[in-house]
């Protein structure tokens, strides 16, 4: 809900800011018109501070909440597989096993190589995606409100869902590229990962003519490449910050009266039964996309 | 919309929560759910195994009780044999008691027939001799030798 005397665009563009908390350079002239002397680490108070802060600025909210949703998670976890019993699992038991038999099925289907991590590794990406997406579904102005309140300060920025953070997807999508190429490294060795580059898709067998071949390879190999962790990362976030956007364009239609406001609310309620399904299947493509790429990893020189 | 520092914290807090997971988490949990997949597994063998016992106890039960009935059957057969066989004998026997019982009593009877006789024929002996003497000692009275007579014929 627009508070009075905010303009729409204003509310929006409130919505969208982090709470970032970095390094302002020196000389900077700051929104109260002081002029600070040396860098400085500080909160940023609007959205050009937080744009000036450049590279040396961490969103505090998006950090928090993930660090926050995470250790539920890994507690709930943590607490499950130590009360686990052989015995008929109830409760929060049965939930776990359910959840972890899924992704152990799933995993499974995609990737046929041995390696202990990547199990727990898409078990970790779809439940915490998972998680954090599901922050979404909280009406968008109760927890910038109360975060608003608690701190005193009536332009507290507060974004609750990390996952609408381009940064919080990108690294985790850069985390899993990284590993790709570790694995790639340590299953295919050099050689045959920079053969894998140069030698795809164009092959005539006849080193004469790879070698004019492999320039191009290797500049469709490497976009191939690069590009698996750009969509991996910008599909989340695209697909959630487009949510999110919605949520807060249809929450402005409280602000316009009694009619409209209904309105909006049945609006929200319908998006929101809509992106319970689209949380959900973000959670898990961003899943199974990822074991895929790690399977792609661990593949060693089928030939062409 | 600024890529910064958040990336690499990001990045950082998920592995830490990916090590968590495969080192406290997923082990624990995984190898839980196998040991009571066996486990179920198992029982449900030992179930099969259970019902192939069953009937086959059944079916030894069955012929057992079969056998006992048989047996049976033969026993009461052979008792009842032996009871008619012992009716039969004491039947016989009794038979032969009676024959020789009735034999002694018949011994018995004539002797005591002979017996008597022989007595009698002592006693009318000297009866005679006692009337043949009341006879022709004394004199002829009617009523006397009535009377005598009569004592004689009692005697007898």
């Amino acid at each position: 809900m627009a508070s009075e005397g905010q303009t729409s665009t204003a509310y929006i563009q409130h919505h969208l800011q982090n709470l970032a908390y970095g390094k302002l350079p020196a000389g900077y002239h700051r929104h109260d018109g002081a002029v600070i002397e040396q860098d400085t680490w500080t909160l940023a108070h609007n959205p050009q501070e937080a744009e000036a802060m450049g590279f040396m600025c961490l969103h505090l909210d998006t950090l928090g909440w993930g660090i926050a949703l995470g250790l539920i998670l890994s507690m709930v976890f943590a607490f499950v597989a130590k009360t686990a019993t052989l015995g008929k699992p109830t409760g929060i038991q049965s939930f776990v096993e359910l959840l972890v038999e899924f992704i152990d099925k799933t995993v499974k289907d995609v990737f046929q190589h041995k390696n202990r991590l990547i199990a727990p590794m898409a078990l970790t990406i779809f439940s915490w995606v998972f998680l954090m997406n599901l922050m979404d579904l909280i009406p968008v102005d109760w927890l910038p409100l109360l975060a608003a309140k608690v701190t005193g300060n009536e332009h507290f920025y507060f974004k609750v869902v990390p996952t609408t953070d381009p940064n919080a997807t990108l690294g985790m999508s850069i985390t899993v590229f990284l590993l790709m190429i570790g694995f790639s490294l340590y299953k295919k060795g050099p050689l045959g990962f920079i053969k894998e580059l140069t030698m795809h898709p164009f092959h005539s067998g006849k080193w004469y003519v790879d070698i004019f071949l492999m320039p191009i390879n290797l500049v469709l190999e490497t976009v191939g490449l690069l590009a698996k962790p750009v969509s991996l990362g910008l599909r989340l976030f695209g697909n959630m910050y487009a949510g999110e956007l919605i949520f807060i364009l249809l929450a402005l239609m409280f602000s316009a009266g009694l009619v409209i406001g209904l309105f909006g609310g049945v609006l929200q309620w319908g998006w929101a039964v809509f992106h319970i399904l689209v949380i959900t299947l973000q959670a898990f493509v961003f899943m199974v996309l990822t074991t895929v790429y790690m399977a792609m990893a661990h593949d060693v020189a089928e030939e062409h | 919309m600024n890529i910064n520092l958040t990336l690499i914290g990001q990045s950082l807090t998920f592995l830490f929560f990916v090590f968590f997971c495969m080192k406290f988490v997923w082990p624990a949990l995984i190898s839980v759910m196998e040991e009571r997949e066996k486990r179920i597994a198992q029982g449900l063998d030992n179930a099969d195994k259970a019902d192939k016992d069953l009937e086959l106890a059944k079916q030894q039960v069955a012929t057992q009780i079969k056998e006992a009935k048989d047996q049976a059957a033969t026993i009461l057969e052979a008792a009842n044999k032996r009871a008619n066989q012992i009716v039969e004998e004491a039947k016989v026997q009794a038979t032969v008691e009676a024959e020789r019982i009735k034999l002694s009593a018949q011994a018995d009877i004539d002797r005591e027939i002979m017996q008597a006789r022989e007595q009698l024929r002592s006693k009318v002996a000297s009866l005679v001799l006692v009337g043949a003497e009341k006879v022709l000692g004394a004199s002829i009275d009617a009523s006397a030798h009535n009377q005598m007579l009569d004592k004689l014929a009692a005697e007898l």
